[in-house]
C-alpha cells in the first residue's frame, strides 16, 4: 500500500490516472500548463501572456511583489476567474472548455483561511465529503480525524473556528483541502498575517505534505517559506513570469529584476531579525 | 443624463440578477429533502428571532386598531361591527405586511450580513472550490425556511392581533364589545378567501425578503464596512419590495 493510498485514499475513489502521454501514473499529482494567459481589470492589464508549466507531484512556488497578479493566477486555475485570453490545461484538459466537470480534484488554501465560522472544525474539514455524499457519517468522522492528525490538530473536531489561532485556522484549512483528496493543491499566501513561529509551523506542514506527491502551487511573498518548500520557484513581475528555477538556480540568478527583489527581501529579513 | 442611464442600468441588472437567483434557487429546491437539517435550523432561527417581538407587536397593533376604530364606531352606535373591521384590516393588510417587515428587519438583515461576510472573507470562493453550489448551500434553505416561516408567523400575528383587539374592545368602556360578539362579527365578515389572501401575500413577501437579502449578501464585496452597508441595502430593498408587491397583489386579488 502506497503512502498516498494509506493517507489520502480513504477520502474518495483511488486516484490511478492516465497521463496525457498515455502512461499510467501512480502519483496523484497532475500537470498544470498555463498558456499565454491574459487578464484585464478595466484598463489594468494584470496578467500578460503568462506561461507556466508545473509537473505532476511538483511543489511550485510563485512569488513576486504585491499586486503583480499571483493570486489572480490562482483564481484562474480554480475557475473563480475567467481569462480574457489564453488557456489553462490540467493533464491536457482545457479548464475553459467542456461542461465544467473536472476529471481531477482541486483544493485551495485561502489567504484568509476561509473557514465557515458557523461550523465546527470537524464540520469544516468534512464539509466536502458530507455535501457530495462521498461516504457515511462514521467514515467522514474517521477521515476528518485522520486529516486533522496530519496537520497536527488531532482531537480538535468540536472546536469552533473563533477559538483557534491564525496558524491553527490555516492548518484546519489545509486539512479541509486534504479531505478532498486533491490532485492539485493551491496555497494563496499561506503564511500571510502569521508571526515567524506560526509561519515556520505552516512551512513544516506544507513541506511535510510534499511526500504525498500532490501537485502544489504556492503563492507567497515570503521567500523563506518559498525556498523551504519549493521544488521550483518562479517570479511574477508586472503580470509576466520572468524567471523560473530551482531554489539554488533562483539564488544564483543574473536577472536584474529578480536580483533586486531578492536583495530587498533579504534586507527586510535582516532588518526584521 | 449619464447618471440616470447608469442608475437604470443598475436597476435592470439587479432585477435580472434577482430573477436569475430566484430561478436557480427554485431549481435547487430539488435538493431540499437532503438539506432538511439546514432548512429546520433556519426555521428555528426565524422563530427565535421574531416570535417574542411579533407577539408584542401584534398585541399592540390589534389593541390600537380596536381603540381607534371602536371609539369612532361607538359614536354612530356601530361598535358591534368592530370584530369584522379589525379582522379584515389585520388579516388582509397589517398581518402579512407587518410580519414581513419584522422578518426583513430581524432575520433578513442577519442573512445579508452573514452571506456578505462570507463573501468578503472568501468563504463563498471556498464553497465554489469545494464544488458546492452557493445557491444550493446558502440561498435555497433560507428561501424555503422563509416561505414556510413567514405565512406561519403571519397567521400567528393575525391571531394575537385579534386577541389584542378583542381585549381592548372588551375592557374599554367607550367600546364595550364582549369577546363573543367580537368573534361572531369577525366570523360573519372575514371569509376563508381573506385568510387565503393573507397567506398568498405572506408567501410572496417571504420569498421577496429572502431573495433580496441573499442577493445583496452575495453581491457584497470589499471590506467589513461594506457588510454594514449591505445590511442597510438589504433591509431597505426588502421594505420597498414588500410595499410595491403589496399593492400589486392587493390589486390583482380584488
Amino acid at each position: 500500500m502506497t503512502l498516498w493510498s494509506r493517507v489520502l485514499g480513504s477520502g474518495g475513489p483511488r486516484v490511478e490516472r492516465e497521463g496525457p502521454g498515455g502512461e499510467n501514473r501512480a502519483t496523484p499529482g497532475v500537470r498544470v500548463e498555463v498558456q499565454r494567459l491574459n487578464k484585464f481589470f478595466g484598463a489594468h492589464h494584470v496578467l500578460r501572456d503568462l506561461d507556466l508549466t508545473v509537473d505532476p507531484g511538483e511543489t511550485f512556488v510563485i512569488f513576486g511583489p504585491s499586486g503583480c497578479g499571483k493570486s489572480v493566477l490562482l483564481k484562474h486555475i480554480t475557475g473563480l476567474l475567467s481569462p480574457d485570453s489564453g488557456r489553462i490545461l490540467v493533464d491536457g484538459e482545457d479548464l475553459g472548455a467542456g461542461d465544467g466537470h473536472r476529471r481531477f480534484r482541486l483544493a485551495m488554501v485561502f489567504q484568509s483561511s476561509a473557514l465557515f465560522n458557523s461550523l465546527s472544525v470537524g464540520e469544516n474539514v468534512g464539509l466536502w465529503l458530507k455535501e457530495h455524499r462521498i461516504c457515511r457519517q462514521e467514515e467522514i468522522a474517521r477521515i476528518v480525524a485522520e486529516k486533522l492528525d496530519l496537520v497536527g490538530l488531532a482531537g480538535k473536531e468540536a472546536t469552533m473556528p473563533s477559538e483557534l489561532s491564525g496558524g491553527m485556522k490555516k492548518r484546519v484549512s489545509i486539512a479541509r483541502a486534504l479531505a478532498v483528496s486533491p490532485n492539485l493543491m493551491l496555497y494563496d499566501e499561506p503564511t500571510a498575517g502569521l508571526d515567524p513561529v506560526l509561519t515556520e509551523q505552516i512551512g513544516h506542514v506544507i513541506a511535510d505534505l510534499k511526500r504525498l506527491k500532490i501537485t502544489s502551487l504556492v503563492v507567497t511573498h515570503d521567500l523563506n517559506l518559498g525556498f523551504a518548500v519549493a521544488d521550483r520557484l518562479g517570479m511574477i513581475h508586472e503580470g509576466r513570469l520572468i524567471e523560473t528555477g530551482t531554489p539554488a538556480g533562483i539564488r544564483a540568478t543574473t536577472n536584474p529584476v529578480l536580483k533586486a527583489f531578492l536583495s530587498t527581501q533579504m534586507k527586510v529579513l535582516e532588518g526584521g531579525a | 443624463m449619464n447618471a440616470i442611464r447608469e442608475r437604470l442600468e443598475r436597476f435592470f441588472r439587479g432585477v435580472g440578477e434577482g430573477a436569475g437567483l430566484f430561478l436557480e434557487a427554485l431549481y435547487w429546491c430539488k435538493a431540499a429533502p437532503r438539506n432538511l437539517d439546514k432548512i429546520v435550523a433556519h426555521l428555528l432561527q426565524f422563530g427565535n428571532a421574531t416570535l417574542p417581538i411579533a407577539s408584542l407587536m401584534a398585541l399592540f397593533i390589534g389593541g390600537v386598531l380596536a381603540l381607534q376604530t371602536g371609539s369612532r364606531l361607538a359614536d354612530f352606535g356601530l361598535e358591534g361591527n368592530i370584530g369584522g373591521i379589525v379582522g379584515l384590516s389585520m388579516v388582509k393588510e397589517l398581518g402579512p405586511v407587518m410580519t414581513s417587515l419584522l422578518v426583513a428587519g430581524r432575520v433578513g438583515s442577519a442573512v445579508a450580513a452573514e452571506i456578505g461576510a462570507m463573501n468578503v472573507y472568501e468563504e463563498i470562493d471556498a464553497l465554489k472550490t469545494l464544488d458546492i453550489n452557493p445557491v444550493r448551500y446558502l440561498v435555497m434553505p433560507r428561501l424555503l425556511a422563509s416561505v414556510i416561516a413567514v405565512p406561519a408567523l403571519c397567521m400567528y400575528v393575525n391571531v394575537i392581533g385579534l386577541v389584542g383587539a378583542a381585549i381592548v374592545s372588551a375592557v374599554n368602556p367607550q367600546i364595550g364589545v364582549s369577546p363573543r360578539l367580537f368573534r361572531l362579527n369577525f366570523q360573519e365578515v372575514v371569509k376563508f378567501g381573506d385568510i387565503l389572501d393573507s397567506l398568498i401575500k405572506s408567501v410572496v413577501f417571504g420569498t421577496a425578503v429572502a431573495l433580496a437579502c441573499c442577493h445583496v449578501g452575495l453581491r457584497t464585496t470589499g471590506g467589513p464596512e461594506e457588510i454594514g452597508r449591505a445590511v442597510t441595502r438589504a433591509v431597505v430593498l426588502s421594505f420597498m419590495l414588500i410595499f410595491v408587491l403589496n399593492y400589486v397583489i392587493t390589486r390583482s386579488l380584488m
